[in-house]
């Protein structure tokens, strides 16, 4: 089995952000690393992010760093990865490519203990980089300019220390004399020693500035000095005359201020009052705001409290620091300051956000300050404070961000023509259930109901010049309405268009006249009121008409063409007429090119399937330039140029092509490129779109001209990033549309469906999913689909969190205290089902986090959720300090309740110092009320946490610890029927097929296991002898299994064909051979057949297709908010061709970070049998003359490499 | 250092120890070779931001909470180094 790795979701969560001016302007941008994703994100000045580029560079992004070289505009990235090599990128505006300046190797590539890359340090005047590893290594590059001013860098300097673990390093700022750069060390070499732990205890965490001596390229240990033993973070604080240099550790409980030469100022962080007194405060994210006159930290505590630092200091002496409360958001992975005063916060989890400053902290609030420092008995007394509403912050834009995926579902519950994708997503108070549509959010502006059923509609302009449209023009059956597009729309009847009359066609002809074209003649209405108008001869009447704004061809019943050009004077002349063979089923005429006089290409599709292109030039009028069988009668054509991009911000350059597009009776949607020349076609390719017949209209996306194609659902062709995109639109079934641009809405749609008239716009282009989000309480753990009642069930829970009573009266006493009553934010419900602006709620849990509890403590509930209505039908938190963690419906087979759910928990749960629990349960719900509520049936003691129930022959199969068990439904409690305790760790995953089971074990990957009804016995007649800490597991086929692992590698394994037919065939199914196991193993070894890193934690795996009539793939989601596919090959040809593009691409485009590609995909394992279509798909972002090379050497022409990466695309999603 | 030294197998080793940290010796012991270990994995889950996440939304901490208590883990991964046995 071949497969070919997709990804559909690039990855959501943001690991490190930086901020700077990377394309040269001065619009300030953000650099930020996903994973492996490199993207390039640009704030608007309406405060929508836009993303410029994004990159995969096949290797683990670990830090960013941004640098400027004296006197330039430009800032450099430099990134720290996982291919030991430092790269140094510049963004090339021109191009939008990330441009490899440079690329030192200087060790092993992996994310290794003692290879540098994990911190990345500037010397704040851009003259060095130092790069370290967690222990010992640390480097320093110096950057300098060419004669050229071209960036060089330099061979690496030295700054080693062994047996010492490195926290946090950090740049000094020193104006212009030799660059240092400051280090929290700790040596561990006398604790390793030392069995009394004496010196354990007394290990002690230095900070140390290393000086880069530019005159003898040398870097030297210059001043190391014991600093508090919590510190975990630096910060540069300005020097060299903007302040008094030096740095800000920032330590558990404190930060300080320390220098060379300097004594310590120190001041206590703030902490909330409910925090519990064993936890510390630790500082997670900083971000330096600098002005010519003052500067300032934002200092973001883990809680999620930003803290403004500020030093009083005469640019040499810092006299006193102070801390003061600033505002409260989620808990960032990165900050930056933005100069158009924008605080952009990377969330570690869920959604990002664009922040505006409303002021910056300079009203009293809870401050420490380094001049009020009591010291007790106790240690330092902190200040403590409320978190309170925002108050110098707001917000102002929101980025999606799924990270993590906890558990992931695909089915199609709202019975729509794909299927949708339910993942639970987001951690603790800002937890949701998102539901994913492949498709693009539409966004509807008003809808209106006409007087009868449309069934057509257009807009014009009255100039060719005019920005925007001036009519909406509406036909019916028997009549035309016209209405004008202003202030408000309105009906007119002065417009000249004939309204008693059905319409074929209503456009801008010639400079400034309209056209109306009706079964019986073609109205012409001049700018000056005058009306043309030509008649059909006899009694036929117009069929169908194609037109572009100086030519008009249409069609009279019985097959015959007739030809009009608009004349110098603007008259529309007749100039040719043609029989066709038969009736015409539709027509459309190319745009009129740029300084051109007429389009040469007339498209005429007919009823016996096919499509003849005609020429228009005056030399060979109305010939016949080439013919196109199609498979079933066209319904729609139309012209489309697809100028992929010729630079810009766009990508790669490629030439323009014209496509003629055919949505055919089939619902198929063809595509053909047409010769700009001869007229030839070639390279068609097909997608079938839906039911009905796709029509199609040209609309304007992003400035470009696009293809709107309507079957039973909206489909958008569109370029983005120089890619051709064919997108559904979430939206429902549409009649007739138009493209549509006023005042309010640039670029919008009109369309008629029923008998409204609808304009929406579309939104988020380039986005293959489009999510609805529900918020949830807990971090949800899994969820059980209830596809009859459309239900979904959630198991949610969270570790060292107050139970909702204890949460609400701590609520309560703050409010009191604060003197705010309690306005209506009292009540359970409220606080569920609030939206996430919540402004009447001014304690939200979602920008506050949960108040912290003691770590045994755990709160946990179990939901039952519509997700139609996105209401919540019942809610049960559970009681004594119990948290679920798995569930499944089961059907026990002779009992009379039907349907029930199975839920398995543990009660008191620790994981450290050791792992320990009070005692775990198994549940029994039973559904009420159609499912919409639940009962408990009874609670069964067992002993290990059930992490894995399944239901399996009318029984419940449970995953207790070690021990896998067979349970009966009983009256008062489940009856143990069988088990097995030969499992080596923990039971995380059980899948059943016939009467085989898939047991996988939290780190010894899978068992199979057989169950003999007969004798009452579970045993294991296989199992896999690779160790593989489990995090997914799906079952693909009778002897095939899916799984992933902790580590990010995706894999199947399958038993061999002879060892499942003798186990088959086998009386006592593998038993006897059972008994007589190896080596504690079973006697059976299944096989690895699929390997894959997918360099991120998978976290769950599913089996679905996303196209309707399409093939099934692997579908997984991982912790970093990513989604994936792993299409299987269905023709050898085909491995070959993508095996060999991947080859290619591997050897012409290595990846961007300097890690080997195949290295990466093999980072535990050997990859296996996978092809890597994310690779593949950089074909496109290749130069010209690369792209050709490549082809060449698979006899294959670019644009048939082209088309079918779009093909096997398709077939995924 | 002689010329005819550098290819001395001890010296190598030597050499190679010196380079990498955690390359064994003859005489490692089990919980040499433990912490070693340990360090390893730490390093590793602090490398790979995903099993970052992964440990913080299993022990509910953020991740530089995260972060911070595995670097103070590589201290003394495996407790108490055992009392040497002089010989």
């Amino acid at each position: 089995m071949y497969l070919y790795s997709l990804t559909l979701q690039q990855p959501t969560g943001i690991l490190a952000a930086i901020n700077g001016n990377f394309s040269g302007t001065k619009t300030p941008e953000i650099v930020v690393a996903r994973g492996k994703v490199l993207e390039l994100l640009r704030p608007e000045s309406s405060g929508k992010i836009e993303t410029l580029l994004s990159t995969d560079v096949f290797g683990a992004i670990r830090s960013l760093a941004q640098f400027r070289l004296t006197g330039a505009q430009k800032d450099y990235i430099v990134v720290g990865s996982d291919s030991g090599r430092i790269v140094i990128l510049e963004y090339n505006p021109s191009r939008n490519t990330f441009d490899k300046i440079h690329q030192e190797t200087f060790g092993k590539s992996g994310c290794r203990r003692i290879v540098p890359g994990q911190y990345l340090a500037i010397d704040p005047k851009g003259r060095a980089v130092m790069i370290g590893a967690c222990e010992k290594q640390k480097l320093v590059y110096v950057l300098n300019r060419d004669t050229a001013a071209r960036l060089t860098i330099s061979s690496p300097l030295e700054a080693h220390k062994s047996h010492t673990i490195v926290y946090s390093i950090c740049g000094v700022d020193c104006g212009f004399d030799n660059p240092i750069f400051a280090a929290i060390e700790l040596d561990y070499s006398e604790a390793d020693q030392d069995s009394t732990g004496q010196a354990a205890s007394e290990a002690q965490k230095h900070l140390t500035f290393y000086e880069l001596d530019l005159g003898l390229n040398h870097v030297s240990r210059k001043w190391s000095e014991p600093v508090d033993n919590g510190a975990n973070m630096l910060v540069t604080v300005p020097g060299g005359g903007d302040g008094p240099s030096g740095v800000i550790v920032c330590a558990e409980n404190f930060v300080i201020y320390k220098n060379q030469g300097h004594p310590d100022v120190r001041a206590v962080i703030p902490r909330r009052a409910d925090l519990p007194a064993e936890r510390g405060v630790l500082i997670v994210s900083a971000a330096t705001h600098r002005q010519k006159t003052l500067f300032f930290f934002l200092l973001q505590t883990e809680y999620g409290d930003i803290f403004k630092v500020t030093l009083e200091h005469d640019n040499e002496h810092v006299s006193e620091l102070k801390i003061k409360y600033f505002d409260t958001i989620p808990v960032t992975a990165s900050m930056c300051v933005l100069k158009s005063g924008y605080l952009f916060a990377a969330s570690e989890f869920g959604n990002h956000s664009l922040y505006q400053f409303q002021a910056i902290g300079a009203d009293p609030d809870v401050e420490a300050s380094s001049a009020t420092l009591m010291e007790t008995e106790e240690g330092f007394q902190p200040v403590f404070f409320q978190p309170r509403g925002l108050k110098n912050l707001v917000r102002i834009e929101q980025v999606e961000s799924l990270m993590p995926i906890m558990d992931m579902k695909i089915s199609n519950l709202f019975e729509e023509e794909a299927p949708q994708i339910f993942t639970l997503c987001g951690r603790g108070p800002r937890s949701s259930l998102r539901i994913l549509r492949p498709g693009l959010a539409v966004s509807e502006m008003a809808v209106s109901q006409l007087p009868g059923v449309p069934s057509a509609v257009w807009t014009v302009k009255k100039n060719v010049n005019d920005e925007f449209d001036a009519y909406i023009v509406v036909s019916f059956n028997n009549a035309t309405l016209v209405l004008s597009i202003g202030e408000t729309v309105e009906e007119v009847s002065d417009s000249g268009f004939l309204d008693t009359t059905p319409s074929l066609a209503v456009s801008l002809i010639g400079d400034d006249s309209l056209m109306q074209v009706h079964p019986s003649g073609i109205r012409h209405i001049r700018e000056d009121g005058r009306i043309n108008e030509w008649r059909t001869p006899g009694k036929r009447t117009i069929v169908k008409v194609g037109s572009n704004r100086l030519q008009v061809v249409i069609a009279l019943s019985g097959g015959e063409l007739i030809y009009f050009e608009v004349d110098m004077t603007g008259q529309l002349m007749e100039v040719e007429k043609h029989e066709m063979s038969g009736d015409v089923a539709c027509l459309d005429i190319a745009p009129v090119p740029e300084g051109r006089q007429r389009s040469r290409f007339l498209a005429v599709g007919s009823y016996d399937n096919t499509i003849r292109i005609l020429s228009l030039d005056p030399d060979d009028c109305m010939q016949i330039l080439s013919v196109q069988s199609v498979s079933s009668p066209p319904e729609s054509l139309l012209f489309l140029e697809v100028q992929a991009s010729v630079g810009g911000e766009d990508g790669a350059d490629h030439p323009a092509s014209l496509f003629l597009n055919a949505g055919l009776q089939n619902g198929v949607l063809f595509r053909t490129v047409v010769d700009m020349v001869t007229g030839q076609l070639s390279d068609s390719r097909s997608r079938f779109l839906g039911l009905r017949p796709p029509k199609l209209f040209s609309i304007v996306v992003g400035g470009r001209a696009a293809m709107l194609c309507l079957s039973s659902r909206p489909w958008l062709g569109y370029i983005h990033r120089g890619r051709f995109l064919l997108t559904p639109l979430s939206y429902e079934t549409l009649e007739y549309a138009a493209s549509f641009s006023s005042d309010q809405c640039v670029e919008g749609v009109v369309a008629v469906a029923g008998n409204a008239l609808r304009v929406f716009t579309i939104e988020r282009l380039g986005e293959t999913f489009n999510e609805t989000a529900i918020p949830l309480r807990y971090t949800p753990r899994k969820f059980v689909l209830q596809p009859k009642k459309k239900l979904l069930v959630i198991v949610e829970s969270d570790q060292g969190a107050l139970t909702a009573e204890e949460r609400e009266a701590a609520k309560k006493e703050c409010f009191e205290a604060a003197g705010m009553g309690e306005n209506g934010n009292g009540n359970l419900e409220q606080m569920e089902n609030g939206d996430d602006e919540n402004k009447d709620d001014p304690l939200s849990d979602e920008q506050y986090g949960y108040p912290k509890a003691e770590s045994d403590k755990w709160v946990s509930c179990i939901r039952v959720l519509d997700p139609r209505t996105a209401t919540t039908t019942c809610l049960l938190e559970l009681q004594d300090n119990e948290a679920a963690f798995s569930l499944c419906s089961v059907n026990f087979h002779d009992k009379e309740y039907g349907t029930l759910l199975a839920v398995g928990t543990a009660k008191g749960l620790q994981f450290s110092p050791k792992r320990s629990m009070v005692t775990g349960y198994i549940h029994v719900y039973r559904f009420l009320e159609d499912g919409k509520s639940l009962e408990l049936l009874h609670k069964t003691q067992v002993e290990g946490v059930p992490l894995a129930l399944c239901q399996f022959q009318g029984r419940l199969l449970a995953g207790i610890g070690s021990v896998l068990r067979l349970y009966d439904l009983g009256k008062k409690r489940l009856l143990k029927k069988c088990e097995n305790k030969l499992f080596p760790h923990n039971i995380v995953s059980i899948n059943t097929y016939r009467d085989r089971i898939y047991v996988g074990d939290i780190q010894e990957s899978f068992h199979f296991c057989k169950y003999r009804r007969d004798e009452n016995q579970l045993y294991i007649f296989a199992d896999d002898c690779v160790p593989r800490w489990l995090t997914a597991a799906h079952h693909i086929d009778f002897d095939t299994v899916a799984g992933a692992d902790k580590f990010g590698n995706i894999y199947f394994v399958r038993l061999p064909q002879d060892v499942s037919d003798e186990i088959e065939e086998d009386p006592t199914g593998g038993k006897i051979k059972w008994e007589q196991g190896k080596l504690n193993g079973a006697p059976n070894k299944v096989e690895e057949i699929v390997q894959f890193h997918v360099g991120d934690v998978v976290t769950s795996l599913q089996k679905a297709s996303l196209v309707p009539g399409g093939g099934e793939s692997v579908i997984y989601g991982t912790v970093m908010g990513s989604l994936g596919a792993l299409l299987a090959f269905t023709s050898r040809d085909d491995v070959d061709f993508f095996s060999h593009l991947e080859m290619h691409m591997r050897q012409e485009h290595p990846p961007l970070c300097g890690r080997d590609h195949m290295a990466y995909r093999s980072a535990y394992f050997p990859v296996k049998d996978v092809i890597d279509g994310d690779l593949c798909e950089q074909f496109p972002t290749l130069p010209l003359d690369l792209q050709r090379k490549i082809a060449d050497e698979l006899d294959r022409t670019p644009s048939e490499i082209l088309k079918k990466l779009e093909e096997i695309r398709n077939k995924i999603i | 250092m002689q010329a005819s030294d550098r290819f001395n197998i001890n010296s190598q080793l030597e050499h190679l120890q010196a380079k990498y940290v955690g390359t064994g010796h003859a005489d490692l012991n089990r919980f040499e070779w433990a912490v070693n270990i340990h360090r390893d994995s730490y390093a590793s889950y602090i490398g790979h931001y995903p099993m970052l996440a992964y440990f913080a939304i299993a022990q509910n901490e953020s991740i530089g909470r995260e972060r911070y208590n595995f670097l103070q883990k590589m201290l003394l991964p495996c407790g108490l180094p055992p009392e040497r046995e002089d010989d």
